[in-house]
């Protein structure tokens, strides 16, 4: 037993080790890379993939001030609190410059918070939720994505236009969801006031009742629908709408649905004439995103997802603030990044020195089934900037010490 | 009334998924008492399988409904072999290790097949293109109903039918009835328990992947379908009383109908419904709607419980070498050990107070997380709403936790065995579901933030003796504790109720009195957690979190007092070496999770205790 214990002990002193402190000079900048990625893999393979090629892309032009960049990723198993202690391991033992990366928004949310307690630079990549950079948004944290706010807004200028006047709702019973629904309802609603919603639907995550949900919101009779289900959900859920021929003759208005990583799991049952955010990687043919097409088919013999460009662009946005203030010193850091403009394939993009929300936008479209496959039509690019609130009302949410 | 008829038999199709799991699941525990975590994993099995299998009998024969029937049962019979070759290759090796221990191997074959899955068929979900058959829907009552569901509708009655057919006319069945009663006396009786128990875990295991593939045309193939069934199963097989085949079919309707009706009344009652229903029903009947009180006079393979004799003085001194280096680690060791021996100290306290109720008590909680999170939450609240500094809060994190613990301990406490245990889970998840939908008051899943320690305990070392003094001082107490006059008339309640309510002992309030005292302690600790982490979350009170605690106390050791105490280190610290070292760390904690068990079925404090006492003479207990 004493073995036992002392083994354990032991073994994490190993581990836990400090590292040496490395000399500056050709030693390469280290970013450190928390996601979750055993959890979610569907999203953050391809994302992964993505800021590797990102990585090598900078390493072989020369790297940044001379130096090359290094990524030193960890799973977090979807869990905040070992996303924090990850975090820590990170900067304390790894050394690293930087901490990047989260995909959940509560873990966001704790890496965000305990960056501020070591007052260290946290570019959040992919977390959705609008506290982030408003309510909790702190001096240390910048977000990539186009928040929830960003992407309802975009919906509702859409779901504007539409004569669809009685309303339903399905979102999943979190915060993402919620707020999904509750800023697509205030937008709407103050857009077009003749507008009512009849009736919500909240299946928990991974655990939807898809028949009972599609009869329940066909027994409202509504006129549209705004759905904010994503993965197996959405999967469940179209099948039985489908049969049940809930979308028939209604308008459907849906969050994210356009990404492939949610797309194309449909496959051949994709329904057509949703109003979606997405990524129409296929379509999209700016100079910018052919070149980061190709060198992702070249390097990886498959086709970028959305998290393929957040990973990307999270790795550019990094190395151009380095390059910018010339330091990797996370107080110049910060300067670094407010009002950088950096070049996404989405096109160029501005993280706002207001909020610390950068201003990449989203695909904006209509879903179609082409050869069995979904795909988007008559899609626009919606840049992120003209989907944020004013910048006063932003002042008021955000904490006055951020 | 034509949508209370649709919905009602909607919710008759998911009855019938629900059923054919849940079966499954109450088959193997009846016979085996094994509590079997990789059941889902066997559902998310036939699934992938299924998919496998039918598109390549629609590649070969066309898309045809008896090809989609054919490869249906296929999935299943393959992945009843998986299950066999698990029971045969590691389950059957620890039967007579205690109550409860395989569920430890189980966990890990969970986490195996995660990443096994992961590596076979990749990341992205697999959906089953449907024909048009599989599309097909007939109109009922002016609205369309998907025949494939009205399909389902029957399948469910239909193997209730073969089953009862099964159990009651095959020699095969009334062994496995007869085991289910009283296992020892079939075993006495000469049938060869090997070949019965193998035939019972193919047979469930069979039935999972049945379910798997059966609802494959109505979702995909994902991997988050293994952890999202699991609960509703056990829910089921507790509703319907354990073991009981006709029970688990009454709760898959119960809980399938309440289900389709519920979010139509109360939509945002998704997150707890079937926990409520559990909790209802199991105050009202203890032993589930068709169940029978559990045979425990004679618990699994004759053994009794052990005596507990006070730590040999060495294993004093080995235990307090370890606490000066921890507590020395300030001056030679890194920031980021000086964390992890934080969450070390904390979850030695955790585990500690589980196995208070566990061992002694012979209680055990699936839902001990609750407490550990109602002390963070306890503390963020008075941080949120009163301003609390750290130090009240770490005052009220144990007495916010033991308040809850009265309220559901007055309740749990009448109940025994897995069925107390569930109770214990559905409570866990009411209160989880309370932090997550609450938001004005708990801030939803985003938990509340800016949790951190007053100035003086701001820096690591600091925070690290504080811990260790309040986490390592608690663990001694409990174990002072279990060798007080409480802890002995506490183990007399749990060896012989009769006897001990005989002389005089009052075996609900003393179980009462170590449930709440349990829970203070895992408040205790869940503060000491939220002060380390800055932030608060639900996830602290989910289900992964109280199966942390169990695989802590069982891999250490139930039957010694140490045992939570290696346990906690040994199993956080595997997790946090694997976690950090592979990108396949779930295959690989599974793996060595599986070996631990296989290797020591006692636990490992328990295998040490065993060889400690041999070479001493000790009688064996």
């Amino acid at each position: 037993m004493r073995l036992t214990r002392r083994g354990v002990l032991a073994a994490s002193a190993t581990l836990a080790a400090p590292a040496l402190l490395r000399a500056q000079g050709t030693q390469p900048i280290r970013i450190g890379e928390i996601n979750s990625y055993t959890t979610l893999p569907a999203f953050t393979v391809p994302y992964r993939n993505g800021w590797q090629l990102r990585v090598e892309q900078i390493n072989a032009a020369g790297g940044v001030l001379g130096r090359p960049l290094e990524v030193i990723w960890r799973d977090d198993a979807g869990r905040p609190q070992d996303a924090v202690r990850l975090a820590g391991e990170l900067l304390d033992n790894e050394r690293v410059d930087v901490l990047a990366g989260t995909f959940f928004s509560h873990v966001g949310l704790a890496v965000a918070d305990f960056a501020l307690q070591r007052k260290r630079l946290f570019v959040a990549s992919e977390p959705l939720t609008d506290a982030l950079v408003w309510e909790k948004g702190n001096r240390y944290t910048f977000r990539l994505r186009p928040s929830t706010y960003m992407q309802a807004a975009m919906l509702v200028e859409e779901a504007a236009k539409l004569p669809a006047k009685r309303w339903v709702t399905v979102a999943p019973n979190y915060e993402y969801g919620q707020s999904a629904v509750r800023w697509f309802r205030q937008l709407l609603q103050a857009k077009r006031p003749d507008v009512e919603f009849v009736a919500e639907q909240w299946p928990a995550l991974g655990r939807i009742d898809a028949g009972a949900t599609v009869q329940a919101l066909a027994q409202a009779r509504p006129e549209g629908i705004y759905n904010v289900t994503f993965g197996p959900d959405l999967t469940n859920f179209v099948r039985q709408g489908n049969t049940r021929g809930l979308f028939e003759r209604r308008t459907v208005v849906s969050l994210l649905t356009g990404e492939p990583e949610y797309l194309d799991p449909l496959a051949e049952e994709t329904p057509e004439g949703w109003i979606v955010t997405g990524y129409p990687w296929d379509q999209i043919n700016t100079p910018e995103h052919v070149a980061f097409r190709d060198a992702y088919r070249a390097r990886f013999n498959d086709y970028p997802r959305l998290g393929t460009v957040v990973g990307y662009d999270t790795i550019t946005a990094i190395a151009d603030a380095i390059a910018r203030v010339g330091t990797t010193d996370n107080e110049r850091l910060i300067e670094g990044l407010r009002d950088l403009r950096f070049q996404s394939p989405f096109g160029p993009v501005l993280f706002r020195a207001l909020d610390h929300q950068s201003t990449l936008g989203a695909y904006v479209g209509k879903t179609a089934l082409r050869n069995n496959r979904g795909t988007m039509v008559e899609w626009r690019y919606a840049d992120g900037k003209d989907y944020l609130p004013p910048d006063d009302e932003v002042r008021r949410m955000r904490p006055q010490s951020a | 009334m034509d949508f209370v008829l649709i919905q009602f038999l909607t919710g008759l199709a998911n009855a019938s998924a629900l059923f054919l799991i849940a079966s499954g699941l109450t088959v193997i525990f009846g016979v085996t008492r094994i509590v079997n975590f990789a059941h889902g994993s066997f559902y998310m099995l036939g699934a992938y399988l299924a998919w496998t299998i039918i598109r390549a009998f629609w590649e070969w024969g066309g898309r045809e409904p008896w090809l989609f029937v054919a490869g249906v049962l296929a999935a299943a019979v393959a992945v009843g072999l998986v299950g066999v070759a698990i029971e045969m290759t590691l389950l059957r090796r620890i039967y007579r290790a205690p109550e409860l221990f395989q569920l430890l191997a189980t966990f890990g074959v969970v986490l195996i097949i995660q990443d096994a899955t992961l590596a076979l068929w990749g990341p992205e979900d697999l959906p089953l293109p449907r024909p048009r058959w599989l599309r097909a829907f007939i109109e009922i009552a002016g609205s369309r109903f998907p025949q494939y569901d009205l399909i389902l509708v029957f399948v469910g009655p239909a193997v209730l039918g073969l089953l009862w057919l099964l159990f009651h006319r095959t020699r095969f069945g009334i062994l496995v009835r007869a085991a289910t009663q009283d296992r020892e006396m079939v075993a006495a009786l000469g049938v060869d328990q090997r070949k019965l128990f193998s035939g019972v875990f193919f047979l469930g295991s069979a039935l999972a992947g049945l379910g798997g593939a059966l609802v494959l045309p109505s979702q995909s193939a994902n991997l988050q379908m293994d952890l999202a069934i699991i609960a509703e199963a056990f829910v089921v097989v507790v509703v319907g009383g354990m073991g009981s085949v006709p029970g688990a079919f009454l709760a898959s309707l119960l809980i399938a109908e309440v289900q389709a009706f519920g979010i139509v009344l109360v939509p945002k009652i998704t997150l707890v419904l079937v926990f409520l229903v559990m909790a209802v029903v199991l105050m009202l009947r203890p032993y589930g709607l068709l169940g029978k009180p559990q045979a425990h006079a004679r618990p699994g393979s004759g053994m009794v419980e052990p005596v507990l004799r006070p730590a040999p003085a060495i294993l004093g001194w080995a235990g307090l070498a370890v606490l000066l280096a921890a507590a020395s680690a300030p001056f030679w060791a890194g920031a980021y050990a000086l964390t992890v021996l934080v969450e070390l100290a904390v979850f030695v306290l955790f585990a500690a107070s589980l196995h208070l109720m566990m061992g002694p008590g012979g209680v055990v909680s699936f839902g001990h997380a609750a407490y550990f999170g109602l002390g963070a939450y306890g503390a963020a609240l008075g941080l949120r709403f009163l301003a609390l500094p750290m130090e009240a809060g770490l005052v009220l994190a144990p007495l916010f936790a033991g308040l809850f613990g009265v309220l559901f301990g007055l309740f749990v406490v009448r109940l025994s065995g897995v069925y107390l245990a569930m109770l214990t889970l559905a409570f866990a998840q009411i209160v989880w579901a309370a932090t997550f939908q609450w938001v004005d008051v708990t801030g939803g899943d985003n938990g509340i933030l800016g949790v951190w320690p007053s100035p003086w305990a701001a820096d690591k070392a600091v925070y690290l003796w504080l811990t260790l003094a309040l986490a390592i001082g608690a663990t001694l107490l409990l174990r002072r504790m279990i060798f007080s006059p409480f802890g002995y008339a506490l183990r007399a309640a749990r060896d012989s109720e009769l006897r001990a309510e005989a002389i005089g002992l009052d075996a609900a309030r003393l179980r009462l009195a170590a449930f709440v005292i349990a829970a203070a302690s895992a408040g205790l600790a869940g503060g000491l957690y939220a002060y380390a982490k800055g932030s608060v979350f639900p996830t602290y009170i989910s289900i992964p979190k109280s199966v942390d605690a169990l695989l802590m106390v069982l891999l250490g050791g139930v039957q010694t007092v140490t045992g939570p105490i290696v346990g906690a280190l040994a199993f956080h610290g595997l997790f946090v070496g694997i976690l950090q070292a592979t990108a396949y760390w779930r295959a690989a904690l599974g793996g060595v999770i599986v070996l631990l068990v296989l290797a020591f079925p006692l636990g490992i404090a328990g295998f040490a205790r065993a060889r400690w006492e041999r070479a001493r003479g000790f009688e064996a207990a």
